[in-house]
């Protein structure tokens, strides 16, 4: 069952992301991919992630899809133009990839080329569109494919951004741009999450449930200041910063979130930041490590 | 207005030691405003330049003048740079290109062209207008994303906002500021409306405009 059929039917998904590697070695990537595979829908693959360069999204896809997992590529705008855009878009929907991660992208000056010229000729709003119309048999100049591709839109939101209200109606510009389901940056107040819930459910879209498990309250307090449209509460960083062991505590805090989340949102989202092998343990403890097939 | 702002003096070292007369010139409507080029600016200037070189051992004379806009040939036909052998233009870069054009000696630039901005206080500016030639302000209540938001996004607040700060840190989210002021005059509903990708090929052919033209005479 792919992730376009699970989330259609209605069944609870769970996603998850690998990250190319800086280089040519993809045989790390593969093993994180082997170590969820049964385990996940669909598996993103980032672009270039905070704006620093890797190997590419298209190929890393390839790889994973030759393996027979199921990639989401993710498309940011920010390194390529409406052409190089639209020509990788064919060129994975070529090789069966279809699962397909609208986002804007860091800005370059986030990452580790800040001298480089930053592109935006779209951002996410516009290239769901794009994504659209080649769905619908032509480019953006309106001319005709040879061979339509069928992709599954996804994009993201921002369920604690500060002020939520522009945040809300960009969700709401990028479900009419064709946003078939959204993933959401890292959640941790489940009744703020549900709040956002009522909203999104007043639209026809899916929404997959961001999670980041903490390690420790150190790493919740870094991302509280430093990563944007994440706010983690204080009484979770008081939970890590008294735990014995604060990895099996960020563990429990996930699970306690999905539990109270899964009646109300299509999925789970688990971004992993530099530590996979959480992820089975997550999935494990939250009774969704069975995929039904 | 052109916002400028002077090279590092090093910089224009470089240009200047290889001749022995040259003229400043400066620019008195945005450049000097912009406290870069006006007649203060370009005395300053020959001083700085005297002193520079001369710690180098070099002899170079320096002379300064100020035109009212060097952006325009009527200001140029004033400049009388006979018997200098380089000139330093204290311009924004389509002065500083005017005036190489029509004299027979080096021009060189002492100022960076910054951007199209209005002024925030005592000698301080922002920029506001990108050049794009097919303005956006009349839908985002004044506030252009093309220039202040550094993605030039045209559809609303990316995710890098952090309590309406942009993800560079540097300057106020321009979604949120127009988001606010739509909401302000009753128009958050024109938020909802998807702005289509710009057209670049207008900005790409725009090198040259001739408003008759347009039937303006």
């Amino acid at each position: 069952m792919s992730l376009r059929e699970a989330l259609e039917s209605g069944r609870f998904a769970v996603t998850s992301e690998v990250g190319p590697p800086k280089g040519t070695d993809v045989s790390q990537m593969l093993d994180t991919a082997e170590k969820l595979r049964g385990h996940v829908d669909a598996l993103n693959v980032t672009d270039n992630q905070a704006a620093v360069m890797r190997l590419c999204t298209l190929a890393a896809c390839v790889h994973l899809a030759q393996k027979g997992h199921e990639p989401v590529l993710q498309v940011t705008c920010r390194d390529r133009n409406r052409l190089g855009i639209q020509s990788d878009l064919l060129g994975a929907a070529s090789f069966g990839i279809t699962n397909v991660l609208a986002l804007t992208g860091d800005h370059v000056i986030m990452g580790d080329h800040p001298q480089a010229k930053a592109v935006f000729d779209l951002e996410s709003v516009q290239l769901l569109e794009v994504v659209g119309a080649l769905n619908n048999g032509t480019d953006m100049a309106g001319n005709d494919l040879s061979g339509t591709p069928e992709f599954f839109a996804g994009a993201v939101v921002t369920p604690d951004a500060h002020p939520i209200e522009p945040q809300l109606a960009k969700f709401e510009k990028k479900v009419r741009a064709g946003a078939n389901y959204f993933q959401t940056q890292a959640v941790y107040d489940s009744e703020s999450f549900l709040g956002f819930m009522e909203t999104a459910r007043s639209f026809d879209t899916k929404v997959l449930a961001g999670i980041v498990v903490l390690r420790s309250a150190g790493m919740a307090r870094f991302m509280n200041k430093n990563i944007p449209g994440i706010t983690v509460p204080d009484a979770i960083i008081a939970e890590l910063a008294s735990a014995q062991d604060p990895v099996a505590v960020g563990i429990e805090i996930a699970v306690r979130f999905i539990n109270d989340v899964r009646d109300s949102c299509d999925g789970v989202h688990i971004m992993a930041v530099g530590a996979e092998h959480l992820v089975p343990r997550v999935l494990d403890a939250a009774g969704l490590w069975e995929v039904p097939s | 207005m052109i916002v400028v702002r002077q090279k590092p003096v090093d910089e224009i070292c470089a240009f200047v030691t290889r001749h022995r007369r040259v003229l400043l010139v400066g620019c008195n409507t945005c450049a000097a405003v912009a406290l870069a080029g006006g007649e203060k600016e370009v005395d300053l200037m020959a001083e700085l330049l005297r002193l520079a070189t001369s710690r180098k051992a070099s002899f170079v004379e320096f002379s300064g003048t100020v035109l009212t806009r060097q952006c325009e040939p009527e200001f140029l036909e004033q400049l009388d740079s006979e018997g200098y052998d380089a000139i330093l233009s204290m311009a924004c870069g389509a002065g500083v290109a005017l005036l190489a054009s029509s004299v027979d000696v080096p021009v060189y630039p002492a100022l960076d062209t910054l951007f199209i901005g209005a002024a925030q206080g005592l000698a301080s500016w922002e920029a506001e207008c990108s050049a794009c030639g097919q303005c956006v302000l009349g839908r985002t209540a004044g506030i252009c994303p093309i220039t202040r938001c550094a993605k030039g996004i045209l559809n609303g607040p990316c995710g890098g906002v952090s309590d309406g700060r942009c993800e560079l840190g540097d300057r106020d989210c321009a979604w949120v500021l127009i988001f606010q002021r739509l909401e302000k005059f009753g128009r958050s509903k024109e938020f909802l409306e998807i702005a289509e990708p710009q057209d670049h090929s207008l900005r790409t052919r725009l090198v040259t405009w001739d408003a008759h033209e347009d039937g303006i005479r």
